[in-house]
Protein backbone atom coordinates (compact mmCIF):
# COMPACT_ATOMS: atom_id res chain seq x y z
CA UNK A 1 0.00 0.00 0.00
CA UNK A 2 1.63 2.93 -1.17
CA UNK A 3 0.65 6.33 -0.20
CA UNK A 4 1.70 9.22 -2.21
CA UNK A 5 4.31 12.06 -0.29
CA UNK A 6 0.69 14.22 0.52
CA UNK A 7 -1.50 11.82 1.47
CA UNK A 8 1.14 10.89 3.74
CA UNK A 9 1.49 14.10 5.42
CA UNK A 10 -1.65 14.23 5.95
CA UNK A 11 -1.79 10.94 7.23
CA UNK A 12 0.57 12.68 9.79
CA UNK A 13 -1.48 15.41 10.92
CA UNK A 14 -0.34 18.33 8.07
CA UNK A 15 -4.36 19.17 7.52
CA UNK A 16 -4.88 19.05 11.15
CA UNK A 17 -6.31 15.80 13.16
CA UNK A 18 -9.62 15.47 11.27
CA UNK A 19 -7.58 14.86 7.77
CA UNK A 20 -5.16 12.89 9.26
CA UNK A 21 -8.09 10.78 10.84
CA UNK A 22 -9.75 10.10 7.59
CA UNK A 23 -6.99 9.79 6.04
CA UNK A 24 -5.85 6.54 8.14
CA UNK A 25 -8.78 5.03 7.85
CA UNK A 26 -9.29 4.84 3.95
CA UNK A 27 -5.36 3.90 3.78
CA UNK A 28 -6.54 0.95 6.08
CA UNK A 29 -9.58 -0.01 4.21
CA UNK A 30 -7.21 -0.04 1.40
CA UNK A 31 -4.64 -2.11 3.14
CA UNK A 32 -7.43 -4.30 4.05
CA UNK A 33 -8.50 -4.50 0.45
CA UNK A 34 -4.84 -5.19 -1.15
CA UNK A 35 -5.04 -1.95 -3.05
CA UNK A 36 -1.81 -0.71 -4.09
CA UNK A 37 -2.66 2.96 -3.62
CA UNK A 38 -5.61 5.34 -3.35
CA UNK A 39 -7.32 7.32 -6.06
CA UNK A 40 -8.89 10.64 -5.93
CA UNK A 41 -12.86 10.48 -6.22
CA UNK A 42 -14.81 12.81 -7.67
CA UNK A 43 -17.72 12.68 -5.40
CA UNK A 44 -19.28 10.65 -2.12
CA UNK A 45 -22.99 9.49 -1.32
CA UNK A 46 -22.50 8.65 2.65
CA UNK A 47 -24.93 6.28 4.35
CA UNK A 48 -23.30 6.88 7.91
CA UNK A 49 -26.28 9.49 8.92
CA UNK A 50 -28.10 6.63 10.34
CA UNK A 51 -28.20 6.09 13.79
CA UNK A 52 -27.53 2.97 14.76
CA UNK A 53 -25.98 4.12 18.17
CA UNK A 54 -23.93 6.68 20.40
CA UNK A 55 -21.03 5.17 18.63
CA UNK A 56 -21.33 6.38 15.13
CA UNK A 57 -22.37 9.69 16.56
CA UNK A 58 -19.15 10.08 19.22
CA UNK A 59 -17.18 9.64 15.94
CA UNK A 60 -18.70 12.30 13.60
CA UNK A 61 -18.42 14.56 16.71
CA UNK A 62 -15.26 14.10 17.13
CA UNK A 63 -14.45 14.52 13.58
CA UNK A 64 -16.69 18.02 13.67
CA UNK A 65 -14.79 19.03 16.94
CA UNK A 66 -11.48 18.72 15.06
CA UNK A 67 -12.63 20.95 12.03
CA UNK A 68 -13.10 18.15 9.72
CA UNK A 69 -14.62 19.01 6.31
CA UNK A 70 -15.85 17.36 2.91
CA UNK A 71 -13.44 18.31 0.56
CA UNK A 72 -15.75 16.54 -2.75
CA UNK A 73 -19.57 17.57 -3.20
CA UNK A 74 -20.59 14.60 -0.92
CA UNK A 75 -24.99 13.32 -0.85
CA UNK A 76 -26.45 12.37 2.26
CA UNK A 77 -28.32 9.09 2.44
CA UNK A 78 -31.35 8.95 5.10
CA UNK A 79 -31.23 9.33 8.68
CA UNK A 80 -33.30 8.01 11.33
CA UNK A 81 -35.59 10.62 11.70
CA UNK A 82 -38.39 12.52 9.10
CA UNK A 83 -37.15 15.99 10.02
CA UNK A 84 -40.19 17.45 8.14
CA UNK A 85 -42.78 15.11 9.83
CA UNK A 86 -41.14 14.71 12.97
CA UNK A 87 -44.28 12.93 14.71
CA UNK A 88 -43.81 10.20 11.96
CA UNK A 89 -40.77 8.28 13.97
CA UNK A 90 -41.43 6.71 17.35
CA UNK A 91 -38.67 7.06 19.88
CA UNK A 92 -37.22 7.99 22.90
CA UNK A 93 -35.35 11.50 23.71
CA UNK A 94 -32.46 9.60 23.61
CA UNK A 95 -32.75 8.50 20.69
CA UNK A 96 -34.06 11.42 18.75
CA UNK A 97 -31.27 13.95 19.73
CA UNK A 98 -28.80 11.31 18.73
CA UNK A 99 -30.23 10.35 15.38
CA UNK A 100 -30.63 14.33 14.66
CA UNK A 101 -27.44 15.02 16.28
CA UNK A 102 -25.93 12.52 14.12
CA UNK A 103 -27.54 14.00 10.54
CA UNK A 104 -26.27 17.35 11.69
CA UNK A 105 -22.85 16.28 12.33
CA UNK A 106 -22.62 15.04 8.37
CA UNK A 107 -24.20 18.94 7.48
CA UNK A 108 -21.59 20.74 9.76
CA UNK A 109 -18.61 18.65 7.80
CA UNK A 110 -20.21 20.11 4.98
CA UNK A 111 -22.52 17.08 3.47
CA UNK A 112 -25.61 18.25 1.50
CA UNK A 113 -29.19 17.87 3.28
CA UNK A 114 -30.38 15.34 0.99
CA UNK A 115 -31.28 12.67 3.35
CA UNK A 116 -32.02 9.94 0.20
CA UNK A 117 -31.12 6.23 -0.72
CA UNK A 118 -31.69 7.54 -4.76
CA UNK A 119 -29.06 10.49 -4.92
CA UNK A 120 -29.07 9.46 -8.32
CA UNK A 121 -32.38 10.39 -8.77
CA UNK A 122 -31.66 13.86 -6.88
CA UNK A 123 -29.16 15.18 -9.31
CA UNK A 124 -26.16 13.49 -7.86
CA UNK A 125 -25.33 11.85 -11.44
CA UNK A 126 -21.41 10.69 -11.97
CA UNK A 127 -20.52 10.13 -15.16
CA UNK A 128 -19.26 7.12 -16.86
CA UNK A 129 -15.81 5.94 -15.86
CA UNK A 130 -15.61 8.61 -13.21
CA UNK A 131 -14.31 7.29 -10.02
CA UNK A 132 -16.19 7.76 -6.74
CA UNK A 133 -16.96 6.76 -3.16
CA UNK A 134 -20.12 5.81 -2.14
CA UNK A 135 -22.54 3.79 0.41
CA UNK A 136 -25.80 2.28 0.71
CA UNK A 137 -25.57 -0.76 -1.26
CA UNK A 138 -28.73 -0.06 -3.86
CA UNK A 139 -26.99 3.46 -4.77
CA UNK A 140 -23.11 1.54 -5.18
CA UNK A 141 -25.17 -1.17 -7.94
CA UNK A 142 -26.65 1.82 -9.66
CA UNK A 143 -24.15 4.23 -9.96
CA UNK A 144 -21.54 1.42 -11.06
CA UNK A 145 -24.43 -0.74 -13.37
CA UNK A 146 -26.26 2.52 -14.87
CA UNK A 147 -24.17 5.41 -14.67
CA UNK A 148 -20.66 3.28 -15.54
CA UNK A 149 -19.18 5.18 -12.47
CA UNK A 150 -16.80 3.32 -10.41
CA UNK A 151 -17.19 2.82 -6.54
CA UNK A 152 -16.80 0.01 -4.69
CA UNK A 153 -19.18 -0.61 -1.69
CA UNK A 154 -18.12 1.65 0.91
CA UNK A 155 -19.28 1.34 4.45
CA UNK A 156 -20.32 3.50 7.23
CA UNK A 157 -17.03 5.66 8.17
CA UNK A 158 -15.41 5.02 4.73
CA UNK A 159 -17.57 6.79 3.52
CA UNK A 160 -17.31 9.94 5.14
CA UNK A 161 -13.43 9.45 5.52
CA UNK A 162 -13.83 9.70 1.45
CA UNK A 163 -15.35 12.69 1.55
CA UNK A 164 -12.79 14.39 3.90
CA UNK A 165 -9.73 12.73 2.32
CA UNK A 166 -10.93 12.88 -1.00
CA UNK A 167 -9.88 9.40 -1.77
CA UNK A 168 -10.91 5.74 -2.21
CA UNK A 169 -8.62 2.45 -2.51
CA UNK A 170 -7.77 1.80 -5.90
CA UNK A 171 -9.42 -1.76 -6.16
CA UNK A 172 -11.96 -3.64 -7.00
CA UNK A 173 -14.44 -1.75 -9.44
CA UNK A 174 -11.86 1.06 -10.13
CA UNK A 175 -10.27 -1.56 -11.61
CA UNK A 176 -11.21 -2.42 -15.50
CA UNK A 177 -10.41 -5.92 -14.93
CA UNK A 178 -13.31 -6.38 -12.34
CA UNK A 179 -15.99 -4.83 -14.18
CA UNK A 180 -16.13 -7.17 -16.78
CA UNK A 181 -19.33 -10.05 -16.36
CA UNK A 182 -18.11 -13.18 -15.38
CA UNK A 183 -21.90 -14.92 -16.08
CA UNK A 184 -24.06 -14.74 -18.55
CA UNK A 185 -28.18 -14.58 -17.48
CA UNK A 186 -30.49 -15.76 -20.37
CA UNK A 187 -34.23 -14.08 -20.27
CA UNK A 188 -35.10 -15.35 -23.79
CA UNK A 189 -37.65 -17.72 -22.35
CA UNK A 190 -39.82 -15.59 -20.18
CA UNK A 191 -42.59 -13.56 -22.04
CA UNK A 192 -42.16 -10.06 -23.31
CA UNK A 193 -45.35 -9.19 -20.78
CA UNK A 194 -43.55 -10.13 -17.53
CA UNK A 195 -40.34 -8.25 -18.96
CA UNK A 196 -42.68 -5.53 -19.40
CA UNK A 197 -44.03 -5.51 -16.02
CA UNK A 198 -42.47 -3.22 -13.05
CA UNK A 199 -42.81 -5.78 -10.94
CA UNK A 200 -40.41 -8.31 -12.19
CA UNK A 201 -37.49 -6.20 -12.12
CA UNK A 202 -37.26 -6.02 -8.14
CA UNK A 203 -37.95 -9.82 -8.38
CA UNK A 204 -34.81 -10.03 -10.91
CA UNK A 205 -33.03 -8.16 -8.70
CA UNK A 206 -33.42 -10.39 -5.51
CA UNK A 207 -32.90 -12.97 -7.46
CA UNK A 208 -29.24 -12.25 -9.35
CA UNK A 209 -28.26 -11.41 -5.78
CA UNK A 210 -29.32 -14.86 -4.47
CA UNK A 211 -27.45 -16.85 -7.15
CA UNK A 212 -24.39 -14.79 -7.92
CA UNK A 213 -23.27 -13.47 -4.11
CA UNK A 214 -21.29 -10.42 -5.56
CA UNK A 215 -20.16 -11.88 -9.06
CA UNK A 216 -20.84 -9.33 -11.96
CA UNK A 217 -23.48 -10.72 -14.35
CA UNK A 218 -24.71 -9.63 -17.58
CA UNK A 219 -28.27 -10.19 -18.23
CA UNK A 220 -29.46 -10.61 -21.76
CA UNK A 221 -32.75 -10.55 -23.44
CA UNK A 222 -34.48 -7.53 -21.53
CA UNK A 223 -36.20 -4.37 -23.39
CA UNK A 224 -33.73 -2.01 -24.59
CA UNK A 225 -34.78 0.99 -22.73
CA UNK A 226 -35.73 0.32 -19.43
CA UNK A 227 -36.62 3.41 -16.79
CA UNK A 228 -34.42 4.57 -14.15
CA UNK A 229 -37.19 3.32 -11.93
CA UNK A 230 -36.96 -0.71 -13.16
CA UNK A 231 -33.48 -0.06 -12.68
CA UNK A 232 -33.01 1.04 -9.58
CA UNK A 233 -35.04 -1.66 -8.52
CA UNK A 234 -33.03 -4.56 -10.03
CA UNK A 235 -30.18 -2.32 -8.38
CA UNK A 236 -31.94 -2.63 -5.14
CA UNK A 237 -32.97 -6.08 -4.72
CA UNK A 238 -29.57 -7.16 -6.24
CA UNK A 239 -27.65 -5.76 -3.78
CA UNK A 240 -30.41 -6.69 -0.55
CA UNK A 241 -29.88 -10.48 -1.27
CA UNK A 242 -26.64 -10.21 -2.32
CA UNK A 243 -23.51 -8.37 -2.47
CA UNK A 244 -23.75 -7.01 -6.15
CA UNK A 245 -22.06 -4.23 -6.34
CA UNK A 246 -22.36 -4.06 -10.30
CA UNK A 247 -24.40 -5.86 -12.77
CA UNK A 248 -25.07 -5.05 -16.82
CA UNK A 249 -27.59 -5.35 -19.00
CA UNK A 250 -26.86 -6.11 -22.43
CA UNK A 251 -28.05 -3.02 -24.71
CA UNK A 252 -29.04 -0.94 -21.69
CA UNK A 253 -26.32 -0.58 -19.24
CA UNK A 254 -23.44 1.93 -20.67
CA UNK A 255 -20.49 -1.09 -19.96
CA UNK A 256 -22.40 -3.67 -22.14
CA UNK A 257 -23.30 -2.46 -25.90
CA UNK A 258 -23.37 -6.18 -26.02
CA UNK A 259 -22.71 -9.43 -24.07
CA UNK A 260 -19.38 -10.02 -25.56
CA UNK A 261 -18.49 -6.46 -24.50
CA UNK A 262 -19.48 -6.82 -21.09
CA UNK A 263 -17.33 -10.34 -20.71
CA UNK A 264 -14.11 -8.39 -22.08
CA UNK A 265 -14.13 -10.75 -24.42
CA UNK A 266 -13.16 -13.59 -22.23
CA UNK A 267 -15.76 -16.32 -21.77
CA UNK A 268 -18.12 -16.18 -18.84
CA UNK A 269 -17.59 -18.62 -16.19
CA UNK A 270 -21.23 -19.54 -15.58
CA UNK A 271 -24.31 -19.43 -18.03
CA UNK A 272 -27.40 -19.36 -16.85
CA UNK A 273 -31.31 -19.60 -18.78
CA UNK A 274 -33.92 -17.77 -16.59
CA UNK A 275 -37.02 -19.50 -16.17
CA UNK A 276 -40.55 -18.29 -15.48
CA UNK A 277 -40.56 -20.74 -12.80
CA UNK A 278 -36.86 -19.84 -11.46
CA UNK A 279 -38.67 -16.17 -11.36
CA UNK A 280 -42.09 -17.14 -9.41
CA UNK A 281 -39.59 -19.06 -6.79
CA UNK A 282 -37.59 -15.78 -6.18
CA UNK A 283 -40.84 -13.96 -5.68
CA UNK A 284 -42.17 -15.93 -3.54
CA UNK A 285 -39.12 -16.09 -1.49
CA UNK A 286 -39.74 -12.38 -0.78
CA UNK A 287 -42.80 -12.80 1.31
CA UNK A 288 -43.04 -14.51 4.67
CA UNK A 289 -46.77 -15.25 4.36
CA UNK A 290 -49.45 -16.02 1.74
CA UNK A 291 -52.52 -15.24 1.48
CA UNK A 292 -53.52 -12.97 4.41
CA UNK A 293 -55.32 -9.66 6.26
CA UNK A 294 -52.60 -7.12 5.92
CA UNK A 295 -52.15 -4.12 8.55
CA UNK A 296 -49.79 -1.93 6.33
CA UNK A 297 -48.53 -1.38 3.09
CA UNK A 298 -45.03 0.21 2.12
CA UNK A 299 -43.59 1.46 -0.77
CA UNK A 300 -40.61 3.63 -1.43
CA UNK A 301 -37.66 1.22 -1.11
CA UNK A 302 -35.14 2.84 -2.48
CA UNK A 303 -36.75 6.12 -2.20
CA UNK A 304 -40.05 6.52 -4.74
CA UNK A 305 -39.84 8.89 -7.59
CA UNK A 306 -41.78 11.46 -9.23
CA UNK A 307 -42.35 9.21 -12.06
CA UNK A 308 -43.39 6.37 -9.05
CA UNK A 309 -45.67 8.85 -7.93
CA UNK A 310 -47.58 9.54 -11.21
CA UNK A 311 -48.13 6.19 -11.26
CA UNK A 312 -49.31 5.43 -7.58
CA UNK A 313 -51.47 8.65 -8.40
CA UNK A 314 -53.31 7.35 -11.08
CA UNK A 315 -53.57 4.04 -9.53
CA UNK A 316 -55.13 5.29 -6.09
CA UNK A 317 -57.73 7.83 -8.02
CA UNK A 318 -60.74 7.54 -6.02
CA UNK A 319 -59.57 4.73 -3.63
CA UNK A 320 -59.56 5.36 -0.14
CA UNK A 321 -57.18 2.85 2.01
CA UNK A 322 -58.35 1.05 4.34
CA UNK A 323 -55.12 0.94 6.19
CA UNK A 324 -51.95 2.85 6.39
CA UNK A 325 -50.28 3.16 3.27
CA UNK A 326 -46.40 4.81 3.75
CA UNK A 327 -44.48 6.38 0.66
CA UNK A 328 -41.09 6.79 1.55
CA UNK A 329 -39.42 9.37 -0.38
CA UNK A 330 -36.94 12.32 -0.56
CA UNK A 331 -37.66 15.71 0.40
CA UNK A 332 -36.81 16.95 -3.53
CA UNK A 333 -39.57 15.20 -4.46
CA UNK A 334 -41.91 15.64 -2.06
CA UNK A 335 -40.93 19.44 -2.75
CA UNK A 336 -42.12 19.02 -6.58
CA UNK A 337 -45.12 16.96 -5.80
CA UNK A 338 -45.92 19.87 -2.96
CA UNK A 339 -45.53 22.34 -6.07
CA UNK A 340 -47.92 20.50 -8.15
CA UNK A 341 -50.77 19.85 -6.34
CA UNK A 342 -50.52 16.12 -6.43
CA UNK A 343 -49.62 15.78 -2.44
CA UNK A 344 -52.85 16.81 -1.49
CA UNK A 345 -54.82 14.28 -4.01
CA UNK A 346 -52.61 11.29 -2.50
CA UNK A 347 -53.01 12.22 1.00
CA UNK A 348 -56.84 12.40 0.12
CA UNK A 349 -56.41 8.63 -0.87
CA UNK A 350 -54.61 7.64 2.20
CA UNK A 351 -50.71 8.21 1.28
CA UNK A 352 -48.41 8.83 4.37
CA UNK A 353 -45.34 10.67 3.44
CA UNK A 354 -42.47 9.64 5.00
CA UNK A 355 -39.33 11.60 3.85
CA UNK A 356 -35.55 11.58 4.94
CA UNK A 357 -35.48 8.00 6.02
CA UNK A 358 -37.68 4.52 5.92
CA UNK A 359 -40.05 2.66 7.53
CA UNK A 360 -37.37 -0.37 7.14
CA UNK A 361 -34.89 1.78 9.52
CA UNK A 362 -36.91 3.51 11.58
CA UNK A 363 -39.77 3.37 14.19
CA UNK A 364 -42.37 4.34 11.72
CA UNK A 365 -45.22 1.04 11.29
CA UNK A 366 -47.62 0.40 13.90
CA UNK A 367 -46.46 -0.82 16.88
CA UNK A 368 -49.11 -3.45 17.10
CA UNK A 369 -47.34 -4.93 13.71
CA UNK A 370 -48.56 -7.74 11.52
CA UNK A 371 -48.36 -8.01 8.00
CA UNK A 372 -46.90 -5.73 5.40
CA UNK A 373 -47.38 -5.41 1.54
CA UNK A 374 -44.69 -3.88 -0.35
CA UNK A 375 -43.80 -3.48 -4.02
CA UNK A 376 -39.92 -3.36 -2.88
CA UNK A 377 -37.58 -6.52 -2.54
CA UNK A 378 -35.79 -4.40 -0.57
CA UNK A 379 -38.57 -3.46 1.91
CA UNK A 380 -39.33 -7.72 1.71
CA UNK A 381 -35.91 -8.72 2.50
CA UNK A 382 -35.42 -6.53 5.67
CA UNK A 383 -38.79 -6.09 6.62
CA UNK A 384 -39.39 -9.03 8.98
CA UNK A 385 -35.64 -8.51 11.35
CA UNK A 386 -35.84 -4.80 10.85
CA UNK A 387 -39.50 -4.14 12.08
CA UNK A 388 -41.08 -7.46 13.18
CA UNK A 389 -43.71 -7.80 10.61
CA UNK A 390 -44.51 -10.11 7.72
CA UNK A 391 -43.96 -9.12 4.59
CA UNK A 392 -46.09 -9.80 1.25
CA UNK A 393 -44.29 -8.75 -2.20
CA UNK A 394 -46.62 -7.51 -4.94
CA UNK A 395 -46.93 -5.33 -7.78
CA UNK A 396 -47.75 -1.63 -6.94
CA UNK A 397 -51.51 -2.24 -8.43
CA UNK A 398 -51.34 -5.16 -6.17
CA UNK A 399 -49.98 -2.66 -3.21
CA UNK A 400 -53.14 -0.02 -3.95
CA UNK A 401 -55.91 -2.64 -4.41
CA UNK A 402 -54.80 -4.77 -1.00
CA UNK A 403 -54.63 -1.65 0.80
CA UNK A 404 -58.30 -0.57 -0.11
CA UNK A 405 -59.40 -4.00 1.29
CA UNK A 406 -57.34 -4.73 3.72
CA UNK A 407 -56.03 -7.93 2.42
CA UNK A 408 -54.12 -9.33 -0.13
CA UNK A 409 -55.19 -9.18 -3.58
CA UNK A 410 -52.80 -10.30 -6.39
CA UNK A 411 -52.70 -10.58 -10.24
CA UNK A 412 -51.71 -13.58 -11.04
CA UNK A 413 -51.82 -13.98 -14.01
CA UNK A 414 -48.10 -11.81 -15.02
CA UNK A 415 -45.87 -14.11 -13.18
CA UNK A 416 -47.58 -17.18 -15.76
CA UNK B 1 -8.25 -32.81 19.89
CA UNK B 2 -6.38 -29.50 18.73
CA UNK B 3 -5.80 -28.12 15.68
CA UNK B 4 -3.36 -25.54 14.55
CA UNK B 5 -3.48 -23.23 11.87
CA UNK B 6 -2.24 -20.08 10.61
CA UNK B 7 -4.23 -17.15 9.20
CA UNK B 8 -3.11 -14.18 6.91
CA UNK B 9 -3.54 -11.09 9.79
CA UNK B 10 -5.96 -8.49 8.75
CA UNK B 11 -6.14 -6.86 12.33
CA UNK B 12 -3.41 -8.42 14.83
CA UNK B 13 -4.40 -8.83 18.38
CA UNK B 14 -4.93 -12.50 20.57
CA UNK B 15 -8.42 -13.55 21.83
CA UNK B 16 -9.97 -16.70 22.80
CA UNK B 17 -13.87 -17.86 22.72
CA UNK B 18 -16.09 -20.73 21.61
CA UNK B 19 -15.69 -20.80 17.35
CA UNK B 20 -19.21 -20.15 15.93
CA UNK B 21 -19.04 -20.76 12.05
CA UNK B 22 -22.24 -19.12 11.02
CA UNK B 23 -24.16 -21.60 8.73
CA UNK B 24 -24.51 -18.99 5.90
CA UNK B 25 -23.84 -15.17 5.11
CA UNK B 26 -24.87 -12.58 6.94
CA UNK B 27 -25.76 -8.66 6.55
CA UNK B 28 -24.87 -7.47 10.09
CA UNK B 29 -27.52 -4.49 9.15
CA UNK B 30 -31.01 -5.59 9.55
CA UNK B 31 -29.20 -9.60 10.74
CA UNK B 32 -27.48 -8.43 14.04
CA UNK B 33 -29.19 -6.97 17.08
CA UNK B 34 -26.77 -3.65 17.33
CA UNK B 35 -27.68 -4.14 21.53
CA UNK B 36 -27.26 -7.15 22.05
CA UNK B 37 -25.14 -9.04 19.24
CA UNK B 38 -28.62 -11.78 18.26
CA UNK B 39 -28.72 -12.68 15.39
CA UNK B 40 -32.23 -11.28 14.06
CA UNK B 41 -33.01 -12.30 10.56
CA UNK B 42 -35.72 -15.07 11.27
CA UNK B 43 -35.18 -16.68 7.45
CA UNK B 44 -30.85 -17.00 8.51
CA UNK B 45 -30.20 -20.95 10.05
CA UNK B 46 -28.45 -19.65 12.91
CA UNK B 47 -31.45 -17.10 14.02
CA UNK B 48 -31.44 -16.25 17.59
CA UNK B 49 -27.87 -17.54 18.46
CA UNK B 50 -25.60 -14.12 19.28
CA UNK B 51 -22.15 -13.57 18.11
CA UNK B 52 -20.87 -11.63 21.00
CA UNK B 53 -18.27 -13.25 22.86
CA UNK B 54 -17.53 -15.80 20.01
CA UNK B 55 -14.71 -16.38 17.53
CA UNK B 56 -16.67 -15.57 14.58
CA UNK B 57 -16.01 -17.28 11.24
CA UNK B 58 -18.37 -16.20 8.16
CA UNK B 59 -17.03 -16.52 4.25
CA UNK B 60 -18.31 -13.30 3.70
CA UNK B 61 -20.02 -10.45 4.33
CA UNK B 62 -23.58 -9.55 1.97
CA UNK B 63 -26.04 -7.12 2.26
CA UNK B 64 -25.96 -3.52 3.47
CA UNK B 65 -23.04 -1.28 4.23
CA UNK B 66 -24.37 -0.26 7.38
CA UNK B 67 -23.54 -3.24 8.80
CA UNK B 68 -19.96 -1.58 9.63
CA UNK B 69 -21.99 0.80 12.13
CA UNK B 70 -23.62 -2.52 13.37
CA UNK B 71 -20.02 -3.78 14.30
CA UNK B 72 -18.57 -0.09 15.71
CA UNK B 73 -21.58 -0.65 18.08
CA UNK B 74 -21.35 -4.22 19.43
CA UNK B 75 -17.72 -4.03 19.78
CA UNK B 76 -18.06 0.00 21.73
CA UNK B 77 -20.45 -1.98 23.84
CA UNK B 78 -18.33 -4.94 24.93
CA UNK B 79 -20.82 -7.05 22.68
CA UNK B 80 -18.48 -7.88 19.93
CA UNK B 81 -16.92 -11.72 18.34
CA UNK B 82 -13.96 -11.83 20.51
CA UNK B 83 -12.38 -12.06 16.80
CA UNK B 84 -13.17 -11.99 13.25
CA UNK B 85 -12.40 -15.37 11.41
CA UNK B 86 -13.17 -14.33 7.47
CA UNK B 87 -13.27 -16.46 4.27
CA UNK B 88 -12.70 -13.29 2.00
CA UNK B 89 -11.19 -9.70 3.24
CA UNK B 90 -13.79 -6.69 3.79
CA UNK B 91 -13.45 -2.94 4.36
CA UNK B 92 -17.30 -3.03 6.21
CA UNK B 93 -16.79 -5.04 9.36
CA UNK B 94 -13.02 -4.75 9.56
CA UNK B 95 -12.97 -1.28 9.01
CA UNK B 96 -15.07 -0.78 11.99
CA UNK B 97 -12.30 -2.24 14.07
CA UNK B 98 -9.93 -0.04 12.30
CA UNK B 99 -12.02 3.03 13.92
CA UNK B 100 -12.83 1.48 17.27
CA UNK B 101 -8.97 1.50 17.50
CA UNK B 102 -9.01 5.42 15.94
CA UNK B 103 -11.48 6.35 18.74
CA UNK B 104 -9.78 4.27 21.54
CA UNK B 105 -13.18 1.90 21.85
CA UNK B 106 -10.85 -1.54 21.73
CA UNK B 107 -9.68 -3.63 18.94
CA UNK B 108 -10.43 -7.45 18.06
CA UNK B 109 -8.05 -9.95 16.10
CA UNK B 110 -9.19 -9.92 12.59
CA UNK B 111 -7.77 -12.76 10.63
CA UNK B 112 -8.34 -14.06 6.80
CA UNK B 113 -8.39 -17.81 6.54
CA UNK B 114 -10.73 -20.52 4.22
CA UNK B 115 -13.84 -20.67 6.40
CA UNK B 116 -13.78 -24.92 5.14
CA UNK B 117 -10.56 -25.52 6.68
CA UNK B 118 -11.83 -24.49 10.19
CA UNK B 119 -13.54 -27.43 12.44
CA UNK B 120 -17.14 -27.02 13.06
CA UNK B 121 -17.24 -25.77 16.37
CA UNK B 122 -14.66 -25.97 19.39
CA UNK B 123 -12.97 -23.33 21.38
CA UNK B 124 -10.09 -20.81 19.63
CA UNK B 125 -7.55 -19.57 20.68
CA UNK B 126 -6.03 -16.90 18.64
CA UNK B 127 -2.35 -15.16 18.93
CA UNK B 128 -0.98 -12.52 17.89
CA UNK B 129 0.48 -13.33 13.89
CA UNK B 130 -2.32 -15.33 12.98
CA UNK B 131 -1.58 -18.67 15.05
CA UNK B 132 -5.28 -20.05 15.47
CA UNK B 133 -5.80 -23.64 17.58
CA UNK B 134 -9.13 -25.00 18.08
CA UNK B 135 -9.48 -27.83 20.80
CA UNK B 136 -12.28 -29.64 19.64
Amino acid sequence: MELSAHERAVAEGAEGEASAMAMRIVAEAGRLLGAPSLIEIASVHVDGCLYHGDSGVNFIEHLVSEDGRVCVPTTLNVGALDLLHPERVRGDSHFRDMARRLMDGHLALGCTQSFTCTPYQAGHRPGLGEHVAWGESNAVAFANSVLGARTNRCGDFLDICAGISGRAPFCGLHLDENRRARAVVRTDSLSSSLKDTDAFYPVLGAWLGATFGETVAVIDGLPRVLSDDRLKAVAAGAASTGAIGLFHIAGVTPEAPTIEAACGGVAPEAEISLTADMIRQARNRLSTVDDHCIDAVAVGSPHFSRAEFDALASLSRGQRFTIPFYACTGRDVLAALEADGKRTALEAAGVIFVVDTCVVVAPILPEAGGVLMTNSAKFAHYGPANTGFDVVYGSLSDCVASASEGRVVRDETVWR
Amino acid sequence: MAVTLTGEVLIDGTAEGPLFRLAKPISFWGGVDPTSGRITDPRHPDYDACVAGTVLALSETIGSSSSSAVMLELIAAGLAPRALLLGRPDAILTLSVVVAREMKFGSIPVLRVPVETLPDSGYAYIREGGKMTFET
